[in-house]
């Protein structure tokens, strides 16, 4: 028999909230975390703002032993630790005992590149005949399952502890994984999510393709435009999102809190075929990825109230609504609601998936849908395909039962997974 | 103070950024093995190292670290770097 799978804990650390009530405060109200970047004016980046954790508010002790806080430079290890524990302590469960791990506890966390600013010092020292004075931290600081290990270790964690990667999906297939481990029956709970690092050395490679916005240096918070007919890139992010997934019979066995069900997830390939490219999907893939995660939750196409969308700000968004629209059989005012939370905090790269799937469920716990932030100006073509009262400009009081959200990343991957309040029944 | 105390000192402080929670600083002694004992994890001796070269101009070898298993151990072959170089 098939396990039930539940949510049981949230931790997050995004540009614009560090911790569950700050960013469901900053999400509710449409708070930017996007700021100018000194470093990358100085740089001499087209695009010189982003969003980033604010972690000098927080006490990294609490996160970090003194031994692992020397010399700890990987921003990406910083936030995922964050949100992991934080996540691991919002379920109510504890690290296992120092004798044994606890074998029924796993951990997905992924990544996409982990620790650069470290990466860069040893790569100096290499270069320069001194490999001998990098340190000992790091390997374990610029691998990339450094952020699972290093969660793996602190809540000692025995069934499966791995990182995955497959770019702007990662969070969200993270999830997935996770799910379908529990639902299989191989772990009990998982700890599933993302993380990315901030700084030149991750975003400079967007920067030098000329996709993130160069106008919005003086007005960085209305730079990141999802759905807008003036958005013209997305604008580069760093953080972590943490979901603790568990079967539902280990939930109510120990009597904790339910955020939402997980009832279906898929992730699926366009091979970069037809349309799709290293950079750019394959529309029939990413309908079929949306229409296989209805069909694997085991609900109708109409049942679902609301979407968080991956859209970035880029000049595909249209294109991803009308994707949603084919794969749903809905269009016009019958169109579900839809968000994106990047108009607030940027494109958070790997941690992307991840930061919204925790926004997508706290809707669920604060009875509410998210407004997008400026997109007064929708885009003409995603007029044709829904009406725009599918696209609230503020946040609103509303109860959904069933929500969507889709994650789509380069190497043409798609993610989609379908969350439900929780029922008994 | 001598030169010596002074450096058994400043070793000390040292080694104990590199402890682990539950053990004081006030556990080492010259005695100490610093994994054995002190339950410094193996990696981190590296780390050690190369804190005691910046802190006293010196070069340690691979094999001066494989030696340095005690508190007293280290303080030897720092004595030894030290007076080579004068």
């Amino acid at each position: 028999m098939e396990n039930r799978v539940v949510i049981t804990g949230l931790g997050v650390c995004a540009p614009n909230g560090i911790g569950l009530s700050n960013f469901g405060e900053a999400l509710s109200h449409g708070q930017s975390g996007i700021r100018f970047q000194k470093d990358l004016n100085r740089l001499n980046f087209s695009c010189q703002i982003a969003g980033s954790p604010n972690i000098e508010e927080i006490d990294l002790n609490k996160y970090f032993s003194k031994v692992q806080l020397r010399g700890l430079e990987a921003s990406g290890l910083i936030y995922g630790v964050i949100a992991g524990k934080d996540a691991w302590s919002d379920s109510g469960l504890a690290p296992a005992k120092d004798d044994a791990p606890d074998w029924e506890s796993g951990v997905v966390f992924g990544t996409g590149m982990l620790g650069v600013e470290r990466f860069r010092n040893a790569i100096y020292a290499v270069d320069a005949g001194n490999v001998r004075r990098s340190g000992s931290t790091t390997v374990i600081q610029t691998m990339a399952s450094g952020i699972s290990a290093y969660l793996g270790g602190m809540l000692g964690c025995g069934n499966q502890v791995t990182t995955n990667s497959s770019a702007c999906t990662t969070g969200t297939e993270a999830l997935i994984m996770g799910y379908e481990r529990i639902k299989l029956g191989k772990a009990s709970r998982m700890l599933v999510g993302s993380c990315s690092d901030s700084g030149p050395y991750i975003w400079g490679g967007f920067d030098a393709m000329r996709i993130l916005p160069n106008s919005y240096n003086d007005n960085p918070e209305e730079a990141s435009r999802p759905m807008s007919a003036s958005a013209t890139g997305f604008v580069p992010g760093s953080g972590a999102g943490a979901l603790v997934l568990e079967s539902l019979e280990s939930a109510l066995e120990r009597n904790a809190k339910i955020y939402a069900e997980v009832i279906g997830g898929v992730v699926n390939s366009g091979g970069q075929r037809a349309e799709g490219s290293m950079t750019a999907p394959n529309s029939r893939a990413v309908q079929a990825c949306i229409r296989s995660a209805v069909k694997n939750a085991g609900i109708a196409p109409g049942e679902i109230e609301v979407i968080n969308g991956h859209l970035t700000a880029t000049t595909k968004d249209p294109l991803e609504i009308e994707n949603w629209s084919s794969a749903l059989g809905r269009k016009g005012k019958d169109f579900p609601f839809i968000n994106s939370f990047k108009g607030m905090f940027g494109h958070c790269l790997a941690a992307a998936g991840s930061i919204e799937c925790v926004g997508t469920v706290l809707q669920f716990e604060r009875q509410q849908v998210f407004g997008n932030v400026n997109c007064a100006d929708i885009h003409p073509e995603i007029l044709k395909t829904i009406h725009k009262s599918c696209i609230p400009q503020k946040s609103f009081s509303y109860s959904p039962k069933i929500m969507a959200k889709a994650s789509f990343g380069f190497g043409d991957v798609n993610a989609c997974v379908i969350f439900k309040a929780y029922s008994k029944n | 103070m001598s030169e010596k105390e002074k450096r058994y000192e400043e070793l000390k402080e040292i080694v104990a950024n590199y402890l682990p929670e539950d053990v004081p600083s006030q556990s080492i002694s010259l005695e100490s093995h610093f994994i054995n004992e002190l339950n410094i994890n193996s990696a981190n001796l590296v780390d050690i190292v190369l804190d005691v070269e910046d802190a006293f101009d010196i070069m340690l070898e691979n094999e001066d670290m494989d030696k340095m298993t005690t508190v007293q151990e280290a303080l030897r072959i720092i004595d030894l770097k030290i007076d080579n170089k004068s």
